[in-house]
């Protein structure tokens, strides 16, 4: 990327964060930056208040009989973890945050294709929100967060509100999904290429084009499930002929690639990381950019793998475990590429890379045991149980959680121009990540032992796994107070820092931190890809 | 083109912002077919589970109304096209005129539909649990369910297809779009081209098979 002309001095111009200080400039804006951290705002309340059930849960398996809430209470709560953690937290959080924020950086351009929609994308992720919240005063719903018929259509519970609130937040998924997908394909710079694209914006095109095929059905199917509860029309009902199976296939063709649309995005910050935490072009660029094609392609042929023991046939099981153990491959050939990138490079261990590695070990450990998962024999062993639990939290938890901490730390310095504390920084991922496994480990022991998922009492011999589980979040949580602590106080306090303090390559990094209110005082053109430390660079730093 | 209105702030130029409209539009009537696809591979089951409850509802529906709705709405499509084609050409008035009548076709579909509705609610054709229409079969319930919501989420597009319509009318009648720019009217006939489409397959799937 030729330099632009701004580099070296002080910017003249407001960065994005001071230009337009009232209410009002903020919520009517149209500038990518103020939307995605209006996301990341969002976001994390959703993370806190999906973290607060979880914590609430694990008090009540403290004891085999249950404490501090009711069965029915334990009921409506796990539901509103899993639906708070995964449509209003894990789908929205990356591309929408930090994927506003970070893309029309990377690509050079001045703001995301339809900056309307961008904003109208956070309003109806707002609104979902508040139905789905406002589902709780009407005391909420038991259905957890899967909606399987016939119990969904005949629960007396508030179960329509919850998923409207759920229709709506998909409206937004889809929304930004088409935003980013047209602005990369029509608003890169002169000169960045498709093979020259950061990592970053190659996942979140991946799972944007996740987002934009599945999601049209999760909202229809929500809908179908609503109508059928308000007006019991029969349609996933047996007793008037209608087939509970043929929800839950609709329900998994969206709900399973919508693991990728967390992954994705995740796998495409550690890319960024990575590279530009151990200085080193990345191992392989191509085997990235495909292996992110080939998770968005065939993470649509998965999702029987949620029925091995619902009723499909035997040709199905098989098929589905396949395709689900070919998605290891894909994922295996970016882990060997990471840690090539990372092999003899200038690694700086720094908050963001200790994420990195905490990320790459869940990510094999989840895998690994969804290999074995995605085998049909084992599958009847473990399904509904704990096992199952502590398998997708790995992933969808423990990955992709890791992944959104790194690149809060990675790029805070570029949001808000102040540094963070480095030693408060490890401590709190050594707390979080020991605290991760002590929660989920003891998960694994306790699934294969045959605890079923989603019980709210259990056989008094396996009160000390839960203990343990129960300990390891409360560590989690401590974790989580730090950060939040030590970042807020950064906020104001935090040390200035310099343009680019990791001294990376990545594309981000060449306008001012904070950014400018339009990114740039003059468009760039790009000559070569991003993170080409061996190449040397006319403007080496 | 610096100073042109039309352009926003981060585009280039005003073609790169219509080549973007372009393809977000179009990948939104994406999620559009999506949409009503997950309703198709419905319909496909239960008709394989349930064929002669499906084919006995079928013959209950009014085939003689429903290729009234189809020829209008094929009508509509083609004056909307000739209305994007006149506006191109800068004649504004006949270009008017044509939406005009796209309009007023969206609109007679829409109430040849509700004629249709109040026809199969007084015969007691309803949807689910509720069917006590004739057909004795199992399934003829979930038949009438598939009927209703996927002919009431078309209904649902024909509406909002019409309020941009309107939109789009007015602002032709004043002369907004020419030679060298038609984006909004060009989006808008896609979308209502959209709606035709998905009738198209509706038609056949619920009123002749």
């Amino acid at each position: 990327m030729s330099k632009p002309a701004d580099l070296d001095r002080e910017p003249a111009r407001a960065s994005y964060l001071t230009d337009g200080t009232t209410v009002r400039s903020w919520l009517d804006t149209r500038d990518h930056k103020r939307v995605g951290l209006m996301f990341l705002v969002a976001v994390l309340g959703a993370l806190f208040l999906g973290g607060m059930f979880a914590m609430v849960l694990r008090l009540s398996l403290l004891t085999p009989e249950g404490s501090f809430v009711g069965p029915t209470a334990y009921n409506r709560l796990f539901t509103l973890h899993g639906i708070v953690m995964i449509f209003l937290f894990l789908v929205p959080a990356i591309p929408s945050a930090f994927g506003n924020f970070m893309v029309p950086l990377m690509i050079g351009a001045r703001d995301v294709a339809f900056p309307r929609l961008n904003l109208l994308g956070l309003y109806l992720y707002l609104i979902g929100a508040v139905l789905v919240l406002g589902a709780m005063i009407e005391g909420g719903t038991d259905t957890g967060w899967t909606f399987y018929a016939p119990y969904s259509t005949s629960t007396p519970s508030a179960v329509v509100p919850v998923l409207l609130g759920i229709f709506v937040v998909g409206c937004s998924s889809i929304v930004s999904g088409i935003n980013f997908i047209v602005t990369i394909h029509t608003m890169r710079a002169p000169g960045l290429t498709w093979m020259r694209l950061p990592l970053f914006v190659w996942s979140i095109y991946g799972a944007s084009i996740i987002q934009v095929i599945a999601t049209p059905v999760l909202g229809l199917t929500v809908l179908l499930v609503a109508v059928d509860h308000a007006f019991h029309v029969g349609l996933f009902d047996p007793a008037v002929g209608g087939d509970p199976l043929l929800m839950q296939h609709l329900f998994w063709f969206y709900s399973h690639p919508a693991v990728y649309i967390t992954i994705l995005p995740a796998m495409g910050v550690v890319s960024e990381v990575v590279s530009g935490l151990s200085r080193k072009n990345s191992f392989g660029y191509k085997p990235i950019v495909y292996s992110t094609l080939g998770i968005a392609f065939v993470g649509f042929f998965t999702w029987g793998h949620h029925l091995f023991v619902s009723g499909q046939s035997t040709f199905d099981a098989g098929f589905f475990g396949v395709a689900s153990m070919l998605v290891g491959v894909f994922t295996a050939i970016k882990v060997f590429t990471w840690i090539g990138t990372m092999y003899r490079g200038a690694i700086a261990f720094t908050t963001p890379y200790a994420y990195v590695c905490g990320f790459i070990f869940f990510l094999v450990f989840g895998g690994m045991t969804g290999i074995a998962l995605a085998t049909v024999s084992l599958d009847a062993h473990w399904h509904d149980t704990y096992f199952i639990v502590a398998h997708f939290h790995f992933v969808m938890v423990g990955a992709a959680l890791m992944a959104f901490l790194a690149a809060l730390h990675y790029w805070f310095p570029k949001m808000f121009g102040r540094a963070y504390p480095e030693g408060w920084g490890l401590v709190s991922t050594v707390l979080i990540i020991l605290g991760f496994n002590a929660t989920f480990i003891p998960q694994f022991l306790l699934g294969n032992a045959g605890m079923p998922r989603r019980y709210y009492s259990y056989p008094a011999e396996l009160q000390a796994l839960n203990v343990a589980s129960t300990a390891g979040a409360t560590l989690l949580g401590i974790g989580f107070l730090i950060i939040f602590v030590y970042l807020v106080v950064s906020l104001r306090h935090g040390e200035r820092v310099p343009q680019n303090p990791w001294e990376s390559r990545g594309f981000e990094w060449y306008t001012a931190s904070p950014p400018l209110k339009e990114n740039f005082e003059h468009l760039p053109t790009f000559s070569h890809a991003p993170h080409d430390y061996q190449e040397g660079h006319p403007h080496g730093r | 083109m610096a100073g042109d209105a039309r352009l926003a702030h981060h585009f280039s130029s005003l073609s790169v912002q219509a080549h973007a409209a372009r393809l977000g539009m179009w990948l939104f009537l994406g999620t559009e077919v999506l949409l009503f696809g997950g309703l198709f591979v419905g319909y496909a089951m239960y008709r394989t589970v349930y064929r002669a409850a499906f084919v006995a509802c079928s013959h209950h529906l009014d085939r003689a109304l429903g290729t009234v709705d189809t020829l209008v709405l094929i009508t509509s499509s083609f004056t909307m096209a000739l209305g994007l084609h006149l506006a191109r050409g800068g004649r504004a008035r006949q270009a008017t005129a044509a939406l005009g009548a796209t309009l007023a076709l969206g609109l007679a579909f829409l109430a040849v539909h509700g004629h249709e509705y109040a026809g199969d609610i007084a015969a007691g054709a309803l949807p689910g649990r509720l069917y006590r229409a004739g057909v004795e079969l199992p399934g003829a319930g979930i038949f009438y369910t598939l009927y209703y919501f996927m002919t009431g989420l078309h209904s649902l597009h024909v509406v909002f297809g019409l309020v941009l319509l309107g939109w789009l009318t007015r602002r032709t009648a004043r002369g907004d779009f020419g030679a060298g720019w038609d984006t909004p009217l060009e989006l808008g006939g896609l979308y209502w081209h959209l709606i035709d489409l998905v009738w198209i397959f509706l038609y056949p799937l619920l009123y002749l098979i």
